[in-house]
């Protein structure tokens, strides 16, 4: 089987618009949850997010009103990792995209709607299906950059992101590609967006502490994680710069209840993905946790990872207490904070957090990133629909 | 003022609906968990009294003391319910 590897990566995210101020913000356990900003936020309950604020790309003007939020984060991210893994010209269709995504254009949505139902006119713009659709990220993606091969979005609520790597790993493992950029991309922040959210009672009204007692729920993020995933002698005939390998995936279903977790699917996820790289349990140096904050998520986890690692399991952090909860690019910001782990020996923290429950007894990495030799991660999502999804990356 | 025996019943009905329950089988003293309403069950009930009153519910999911909204039993729904009409405008 032939193996994948790392060798470029772009984010945009609350915590900063490129890797380098990603990998810093972490390593400082910085938070970029405050208030929010967009259009009608007086009129929600719940008024904090982590938004990705000053956004000014640095995109084709002739070209943007083709993009929603949702391509302007992936297309940015998608240059910084593109510019990163330095490809050479003509991959054609040894080279494809597959991006995550939970709500696609949902800004682009709401502007529609906004224009026929609440203020009477007759007509939306020509470029609202354009922009408004899933797979709008990854083909812009494919546009920009030429690559020709298997292109497509997935759609798996909070596990987008991970599942969408994990199809990436797969078409290269498979020969079905040399390169697959991949990874996901969310812009979830608007009226409509956090509006819909509310009616869960899951989100927090301060900020997000995940595994902490006093959590008050989830916080919604935006950004996208943009990785260059390329299959190893590839690179390693190319000279290319090896951040990683991605060791092994795995997904399963709970095919239980629509919302609420299941520790024993999720613990064999976890299970399913450590055969899949090789690894035991005790290879793992750090566990990105799915860690959401609310309280039915943080408890089934702690119990689920206990389960595979016993008492004295890996060190445990959920950076989604930084850059929020990314929904369908989440697992992408984490795969970022795992790289950091491997690349720069930081054990990104999770931060918001004040007491220990004892329902989530786990090595906790809080308020201050640890410095640890990492060899292998485990990275976890797990979404609405019962989906579990896996990834493991292991240092090159 | 909306009568207790009112919001009583409109918390029964709204009960019974989610549970698919006759309104009839629901105790005027019942407790939540013992009725089986699994987690979507309660938002709903929860959104269906916010309509049916006019009010909104400070209920967080997870706060598993629930310090701002009793919903345990029907008799803290109810004075919940009741508190919240009392705070709000005429």
């Amino acid at each position: 089987m032939r193996r994948v590897v790392v060798t470029g990566i772009g984010t945009v995210n609350a915590l900063a618009q490129d890797v380098p101020g990603t990998f810093a913000a972490l390593a400082e356990g910085r938070c970029g949850i405050g208030p929010l900003g967009f259009r009608d936020a007086d009129r929600l309950t719940v008024r904090v997010g982590a938004e990705v604020r000053d956004w000014h790309p640095d995109l084709d003007p002739a070209q943007l009103p083709l993009y929603d939020r949702v391509t302007q984060y992936a297309l940015v991210a998608g240059a910084e990792a593109m510019a990163m893994a330095d490809l050479p010209d003509g991959l054609g269709m040894r080279a494809g995209v597959i991006l995550g995504t939970a709500a696609g254009g949902i800004q682009t949505w709401e502007d529609s709607y906004r224009a026929v139902f609440a203020d009477g006119k007759s007509r939306v713009s020509p470029l609202t299906v354009p922009r408004l659709m899933h797979n709008a990220p990854a083909s812009h993606l494919s546009i920009r950059h030429g690559l020709t091969g298997p292109v497509l979005s997935v759609s798996s609520a909070c596990a987008s992101a991970n599942h969408a790597m994990g199809l990436a790993l797969q078409q290269i493992r498979a020969g079905a590609a040399d390169v697959m950029v991949t990874g996901g991309s969310e812009a979830m922040l608007c009226f409509g967006g956090v509006k819909a959210w509310e009616g869960l009672r899951v989100l927090a009204p301060d900020t997000c502490r995940p595994f902490s007692l006093g959590r008050k729920g989830m916080v919604i993020g935006d950004g996208a994680g943009v990785l260059v995933f390329e299959a190893e002698e590839h690179a390693r005939a190319r000279g290319a710069k090896v951040l990683a390998e991605v060791a092994g995936f795995a997904m399963c279903a709970d095919a239980g209840d629509i919302v609420a977790p299941d520790p024993d699917s999720a613990a064999r996820a976890m299970q399913a993905a450590l055969a899949d790289a090789d690894l035991d349990p005790q290879d793992i140096g750090y566990l990105n946790a799915h860690g959401t904050g609310t309280l039915a998520n943080d408890r089934s986890e702690s119990a689920a990872i206990r389960q595979v690692f016993g008492p004295h399991g890996p060190p445990v952090s959920s950076t989604k207490s930084m850059h929020g909860h990314a929904i369908g690019a989440t697992g992408a910001l984490e795969a970022v904070a795992c790289l950091l782990a491997l690349t720069q020996a930081v054990i990104p923290p999770t931060v918001g957090f004040q007491a220990a429950d004892p329902d989530c007894a786990l090595d906790l990495v809080v308020t201050t990133a640890r410095a640890a030799h990492v060899e292998a991660v485990l990275s976890n999502a797990f979404a609405f629909g019962g989906l579990n999804a896996v990834i493991a990356f292991r240092k090159v | 003022m909306i009568p207790r025996a009112d919001i009583e019943a409109a918390v029964i009905a709204i009960l019974a609906k989610e549970l698919l329950l006759p309104p009839a089988e629901i105790a005027l003293d019942a407790r939540i968990e013992d009725l089986g309403l699994d987690s979507l069950g309660k938002v709903e009930a929860i959104f269906a009294l916010e309509e049916r009153f006019g009010i909104t519910i400070p209920f967080n999911a997870n706060e598993p003391d629930q310090p701002d909204f009793d919903f345990v039993s029907v008799p803290g729904i109810v004075a919940g319910v009741e508190r919240l009409l009392a705070q709000a405008p005429a």
